[in-house]
């Protein structure tokens, strides 16, 4: 290691693919929260190349849950802390990806926000399972190809939409809800610290572009980030107390094409016959996106 | 049954996985255009650029260098810094 180099609440070392998505998002919530926080972190990339036993590249308190009770592990963590008298203002941030956020540890996750655990869940959204080889997951946008809903023939890929997964934490009263793109470092930082230092159970949403599974070069992970939020496929807002306080404009909006074009998962789209009819339908997510957050005003 | 506490890591020990290897092209850094922003610091995903404090200007700012021993080549710092500081070349070793 070069001797100026400085200490880094993640380390380099870890086994993330070349452009890694998750260990830049991981990077910026701990960059925002700081050294006081212990992170629970359910199954997913991000544990799988980040801890390659015996081997850790946090240098933060850090525990692996299940797939299934990442919420759970958080809230006896934080439940802990208070029991032995040592909460104080250490932070309790859970991190997972979409798959043990939306799908497998959706019934702990809602547990721990039902009880208002003090702690921060932030799902890193790569739109598919990646450490497993891209399967589909309730992430994956309508019309991407993944190995479990292959373009084929009689197929266009996925043919159901993306969960509204903020919306279905708003609805359990969750005092901070906010989405975030790792294409805006600065923006997912002042949204984790803001998360972080809100009492109660938060959630940060933070769209995560992967290399390895989009199909895409490893030097546009950033690039694909802020093409998502321009095209209004991805809307960054925050929400309080189930009021939307401030939403990301965007003042062009770029057609979807651009961003589709660019990575593989949408290929098909471009080849095969009926695929612009398919293209029209995600055109028209992003109209009702900007509809509904008004991002063009 | 005994509980026992698992499996625990020392924190940081991931520093002795030089994936520096992985790498086909390497972040090769021209400073003449260098505006010392820190977009590379904060978009590399592998925390192997950072700030060469002996460069430091009369604001503190300071150039960048990349840590070699640990950069996988993604090209992130090139697509992203403003100024075309960095370009990525093919690494012969």
């Amino acid at each position: 290691m070069s001797d100026n180099q400085p200490f880094n609440l993640l380390t380099a070392g870890h086994n993330g693919c070349a452009g890694c998505c998750d260990a830049l998002a991981a990077k910026y919530v701990l960059m925002a929260a700081g050294p006081d926080c212990i992170v629970v972190n359910p199954t997913g990339c991000l544990e799988v190349m980040t801890t390659p036993f015996p081997r850790s590249a946090w240098n933060v308190p850090w525990i692996h849950s299940l797939f299934e009770n990442g919420g759970a592990v958080a809230s006896g963590v934080e439940a802990a802390l208070i029991a032995m008298g040592r909460k104080g203002n250490t932070k309790v941030i859970g991190m997972g990806g979409d798959g043990s956020t939306m799908d497998i540890g959706i019934g702990a996750l809602s547990g721990a926000f039902e009880r208002n655990h003090d702690i921060t869940y932030v799902c890193i959204d790569n739109e598919a399972y990646m450490n497993t080889g891209v399967q589909r997951s309730s992430g994956t946008p309508f019309g991407a190809s993944t190995t479990t809903s292959p373009a084929g023939s009689k197929s266009y890929g996925n043919n159901t939409n993306k969960k509204d997964m903020p919306a279905i934490m708003v609805a359990h009263g969750s005092p901070y809800v906010a989405t975030t793109s790792i294409g805006y470092a600065n923006d997912m930082m002042k949204k984790v610290k803001k998360a972080v230092d809100t009492v109660g159970s938060t959630y940060i949403h933070a769209h995560a572009p992967c290399p390895t599974g989009w199909g895409f070069d490893s030097s546009k992970t950033i690039e694909m980030a802020k093409l998502a939020v321009d095209c209004c496929l991805w809307p960054l807002y925050e929400i309080e107390n189930g009021e939307i306080t401030a939403v990301k404009k965007i003042k062009d909006p770029k057609p979807v094409e651009e961003y589709l074009k660019a990575q593989s998962r949408f290929k098909h789209l471009f080849k095969m016959e009926g695929g612009d009819k398919e293209i029209e339908k995600i055109q028209q997510l992003a109209d009702k996106n900007i509809a509904k957050y008004g991002l063009d005003k | 049954m005994k509980v026992t506490i698992g499996a625990i890591c020392e924190p940081g020990t991931a520093m002795e996985n030089k994936t520096g290897g992985w790498r086909t092209f390497m972040p090769v850094f021209n400073y003449e255009k260098c505006i010392r922003c820190a977009i590379c610091e904060i978009a590399c995903p592998d925390m192997c650029i950072y700030p060469d404090t002996t460069t430091a200007n009369d604001k503190g700012k300071c150039l960048y260098k990349a840590n070699y021993d640990y950069c996988k080549g993604c090209g992130i710092c090139a697509n992203e810094c403003p100024k075309d500081v960095i370009t990525m070349t093919l690494e012969e070793k």
